[in-house]
C-alpha cells in the first residue's frame, strides 16, 4: 500500500500535477488525485514525511531533471513539477519541524529597487522550492532597507538578488554594502542573477555567486552545502 | 486523401489589376509582333494550320520559321487548359491537387544539378591549445551518380515538408548513356519515394518506356491517367522567344499522351530578357502563353502548369543571380499572372548563389522561400538542397531547407481567434492577475505538445558554438537510416523484364526469395 501511494506520488511529481484538476503529460491521469491529495493520503497511511520526500518528491524531481536534460521536458514542465513539490513541502513543513528535521536551507529572494521584472526571479523561486529549499519571495522593486530587515529577522542562509536592467543592477551593490554596514554580510550567502549581470560583476560587488539561470542557482547552493 | 499543402488566405500580390492587364496585353502584342522563332517544323505547321502567320526564315543554318500567334489562339488555349491539375503519387495519399484559382502551395524539390556535394566533418585541433578540438564541415563537389539520386529520393521521402520530388541530380555513371538515362532516372526516383515524381526527358525515344514503367506501377494506362505518378518539365521556349527544336518535340509528344507537363521559361533579366521588370514580365508571360497555346493545339484539354523560372543577371559575371531580390519579385509577379489565367503555377524560390551551406545560403533562400510562398503558387519548386545558382545539390542543405519550410508552414497557420478561445483566455487572465506571481506558465503545458506552439529550431546547439550544420548532418544520417518503401518485388521484376536499359544494380529485390 505504502509503495503504491509513493509510486503514484512520484509519478504525479513527474507529470507535474499539483491537484486533480491539473493536466499532466499522460492524459489518462486526468481527474485522478494530484500531488497534494496524494501527500494527504500518504500521511493518513502513516508514511513518514522523510520517506515521502525521499522516495516520491526528490526521486520524482530527479526524473524530471533527467527528462529536461534530454530535452524531453521544457521549463514549464520543470516548473509544474517543482510547484507541485513546493505545495507538498508546505504540507510537510510543520511535520518536519515537529520532528526537528531541517530543510535544505532558507532562501530569501527579491528583485532590487527600481526594477519590476520578475519572471526569472519567480522561476528561480519555484524551482528552489521544488528542490527542497524554504523560499521567501519578497517581491519586486524592493528597497535595501526592507531586504536588510528581512535578512536580520529571518536569518536566511541565502539571499538571491535579481535585476534585468543595467540601470538597476547597481542596486545589488547597494544591498551588499548595506549588509556589510549592518554586520550581516558574513551571515548570508548572496547570489545574483538577471540578464544585466555577470560572473565578473558578481566578483566586482563581492557577491558569492552569479547564476545565469535557476539550474545554476541550485548547483551553486549544492556547492555551498558541500563546503 | 491528397496532401494538404498550405493554403494562403491572403496571397501577397505586387501587381495591381491594371498592371496584370498591362502585362497580358503586352504579351499578346509580343506574340504577334515580333512573334517567336520556331525551330520545330511540326510545331510551326500546327500553328499555321490553326491560323497563325508562319513564314520560313532564310539564311538560318537550322530550319526555322517565324510564328506570329494571334490573340484568339491564346484565348482559346487559356479556355481549354484545365484549371485543376492533379499530380498523382505511388502512395495516393501523396497526390497533389492544384487548382489555378486556389493559392494552396505545395513544396517540391529540384531542379537537376550536375554536381553532388559531399559533406564531411573532420576534427581540427587548436594549435595554441591542443586540448581544444573542433569539428569543421568540409564540402567536396563531385559528379552526380544514380546512387545519389536514389539516396536523395529516399531522404526527401522522409522530409516532412517535401510534397513532391523533381529529380535533384543528373546521373553521370559510366554505364549511363543518352538511351538509358531516362528510364534509370525515373526508376531511381519512383523506387525510392512514394511522392509525385517530375523530371525532364533526355531522349524522346525513351518517353514510351518511361510511360510504360509508370503504367506498370499504377496498373495500366487508364490507372496512370487517373493517378499520374509522373509528370514532365520542358523548356520548350528558349529566351528570348524561340521554340527549341528538340524540347518542343518532347513537349508535344507528352501533351499528345495527356500527361501533366510544365511549360517552363527561364529568361534572365539583363541578357535574354530586358533588365526592366515590365520587360521580363511581358516576355516570360508571352513565352509561357506560347507554350500553353501549342500544348492545347496539340491536345485540347491536356494538363499544363504555367511554369516560371525568371532570374536576374549578376552584374559581376552576367550569370544567374537567383539570390537577387528581383528574382523573387519576378516570381511573385508570375504567380499573379498564372492566377489571372486561373492556371496552376510552377514557381521558383530558394536557389542560392553561394556554393556551400552556411549563412549566405540560409539568408538568400529563406528570403525568397518566404516571400514567394506568401504569393501562393500551387507548385513551388523551391530548390531543396540546391546551391551555387542551381548547379550543385547538397542533401545536408535539403535537410536545413526542410526546417525552414516547417517554420514557414507554421507561420501560415490560420489565426486562432474565436469566441471559444476568448472564453478560455479571459478566464485565465482573471485568474492569473489575482495570483502573487502573475504568470501564465501553468497554462502553457496543455498546448505545448498539441502542435499549437512552434517547436524550437531543430539544429540549435548547446553553448556558444554554431553547431547547426553538425546537427543537421546527424538528422540526415537518421533519415538515411529510415526504411525505403520500394516498388513491390513482383512489379519491380516486371519492370526489369519489360523496360530495356535499366541498370541491374537498381533492382533491390534481385536475389530475394
Amino acid at each position: 500500500m505504502s509503495e503504491d501511494i509513493l509510486s503514484l506520488l512520484k509519478e504525479n511529481v513527474i507529470q507535474g500535477r499539483k491537484t486533480g484538476e491539473d493536466v499532466g503529460i499522460d492524459e489518462s491521469l486526468s481527474g485522478t488525485p494530484g500531488v497534494v491529495d496524494l501527500v494527504d493520503s500518504a500521511l493518513k497511511n502513516n508514511i513518514s514525511p522523510e520517506l515521502i520526500i525521499k522516495e516520491a518528491l526528490t526521486s520524482g524531481m530527479e526524473v524530471v531533471g533527467e527528462k529536461y536534460s534530454t530535452r524531453e521536458y521544457f521549463i514549464p514542465d520543470m516548473l509544474a513539477s517543482a510547484d507541485a513539490v513546493g505545495a507538498a513541502m508546505d504540507i510537510l513543513k510543520p511535520l518536519l519541524e515537529e520532528s526537528n528535521v531541517e530543510t535544505k536551507g532558507k532562501f530569501v529572494i527579491a528583485t532590487v529597487k527600481g526594477d519590476i521584472h520578475d519572471i526569472g526571479k519567480n522561476i528561480v523561486a519555484i524551482l528552489l522550492k521544488g528542490a527542497g529549499y524554504e523560499v521567501n519571495d519578497i517581491g519586486i522593486d524592493v528597497p535595501e532597507e526592507k531586504i536588510i530587515s528581512v535578512v536580520r529577522d529571518e536569518q536566511p542562509d541565502y539571499l538571491g538578488l535579481s535585476a534585468l536592467l543595467t540601470t538597476t543592477m547597481t542596486g545589488m551593490d547597494v544591498v551588499i554594502k548595506a549588509l556589510k554596514e549592518n554586520g550581516l554580510r558574513d551571515k548570508v550567502k548572496v547570489l545574483i542573477g538577471g540578464a544585466a549581470v555577470s560572473d565578473e560583476y558578481a566578483g566586482e560587488i563581492g557577491a558569492d555567486a552569479f547564476c545565469a539561470d535557476a539550474f545554476q542557482a541550485i548547483k551553486a547552493l549544492e556547492e555551498f552545502e558541500e563546503v | 486523401m491528397p496532401r494538404e499543402g498550405i493554403l494562403i488566405s491572403n496571397p501577397l500580390e505586387r501587381l495591381s489589376g491594371e498592371q496584370v492587364r498591362q502585362i497580358h496585353d503586352a504579351s499578346i502584342e509580343i506574340l504577334n509582333d515580333p512573334g517567336l522563332l520556331c525551330f520545330n517544323k511540326k510545331a510551326a505547321g500546327i500553328f499555321q494550320s490553326r491560323g497563325a502567320e508562319v513564314a520560313g526564315v532564310s539564311g538560318s543554318d537550322t530550319p526555322c520559321w517565324h510564328v506570329k500567334i494571334p490573340e484568339k489562339l491564346v484565348t482559346d488555349a487559356l479556355a481549354s487548359a484545365p484549371k485543376t491539375v492533379t499530380l498523382g503519387a505511388r502512395n495516393p495519399d501523396n497526390a497533389l491537387v492544384m487548382k489555378g484559382d486556389e493559392p494552396r502551395v505545395f513544396f517540391i524539390t529540384g531542379s537537376e544539378t550536375n554536381m553532388w556535394l559531399d559533406v564531411d566533418f573532420p576534427t581540427y585541433v587548436n594549435k595554441s591549445d591542443p586540448e581544444k578540438e573542433s569539428k569543421v564541415p568540409e564540402f567536396q563537389p563531385r559528379r552526380g551518380m544514380v546512387a545519389d539520386l536514389c539516396d536523395s529520393a529516399h531522404v526527401c521521402e522522409h522530409l516532412e515538408s517535401v510534397d513532391g520530388y523533381i529529380r535533384t541530380v543528373n546521373i553521370q555513371d559510366k554505364d549511363i548513356t543518352e538511351d538509358n538515362k531516362d528510364v534509370n532516372k525515373f526508376f531511381a526516383c519512383l523506387n525510392n519515394t512514394t511522392k509525385h515524381v517530375m523530371s525532364g526527358l533526355t531522349s524522346l525515344n525513351q518517353l514510351d518506356n518511361v510511360v510504360k514503367m509508370a503504367e506498370i506501377i499504377t496498373g495500366g494506362p487508364d490507372k496512370l491517367k487517373e493517378n499520374p505518378i509522373i509528370s514532365f518539365i520542358t523548356c520548350l521556349v528558349k529566351s528570348p522567344l524561340q521554340f527549341v527544336g528538340d524540347t518542343t518535340e518532347t513537349f508535344m509528344e507528352v501533351c499528345q499522351r495527356g500527361l501533366p507537363i510544365v511549360v517552363s521559361s527561364s529568361p534572365q533579366a539583363g541578357t535574354s530578357a530586358p533588365i526592366k521588370e515590365a520587360g521580363i514580365m511581358a516576355q516570360i508571360n508571352a513565352e509561357v502563353l506560347a507554350g500553353i497555346t501549342l500544348g492545347q493545339l496539340v491536345n485540347r484539354g491536356t494538363p499544363v502548369l504555367y511554369g516560371s523560372v525568371p532570374v536576374r543577371a549578376r552584374m559581376d559575371t552576367l550569370g544567374d543571380s537567383y539570390g537577387s531580390i528581383e528574382t523573387s519579385q519576378y516570381n511573385i509577379d508570375c504567380v499573379q499572372m498564372a492566377r489571372f489565367y486561373k492556371l496552376p503555377n510552377y514557381s521558383t524560390s530558394g536557389v542560392s548563389d553561394v556554393k556551400i551551406p552556411g549563412q549566405q545560403s540560409s539568408i538568400e533562400r529563406l528570403f525568397s522561400d518566404i516571400v514567394v510562398t506568401l504569393s501562393g503558387p500551387q507548385f513551388l519548386h523551391c530548390a531543396f538542397g540546391l546551391l551555387d545558382c542551381n548547379s550543385v545539390f547538397c542533401l545536408l542543405q535539403a535537410v536545413l531547407d526542410d526546417a525552414h519550410f516547417q517554420m514557414i508552414k507554421f507561420f501560415l497557420k490560420s489565426p486562432r481567434i474565436n469566441e471559444e478561445e476568448f472564453d478560455t483566455v479571459k478566464k485565465q487572465i482573471r485568474e492569473v492577475v489575482n495570483t502573487p506571481q502573475k504568470m501564465f506558465i501553468n497554462y502553457i503545458r496543455p498546448v505545448m505538445r498539441s502542435g499549437e506552439i512552434s517547436p524550437p529550431y531543430p539544429f540549435e546547439g548547446d553553448g556558444e558554438g554554431d553547431s547547426v550544420l553538425a546537427l543537421a548532418n546527424e538528422r540526415l544520417q537518421e533519415l538515411r537510416a529510415k526504411p525505403v518503401e520500394h516498388i513491390d518485388p513482383d512489379t519491380a521484376a516486371r519492370i526489369f523484364r519489360e523496360i530495356p536499359g535499366l541498370l541491374p544494380r537498381l533492382n533491390v529485390h534481385e536475389g530475394d526469395g
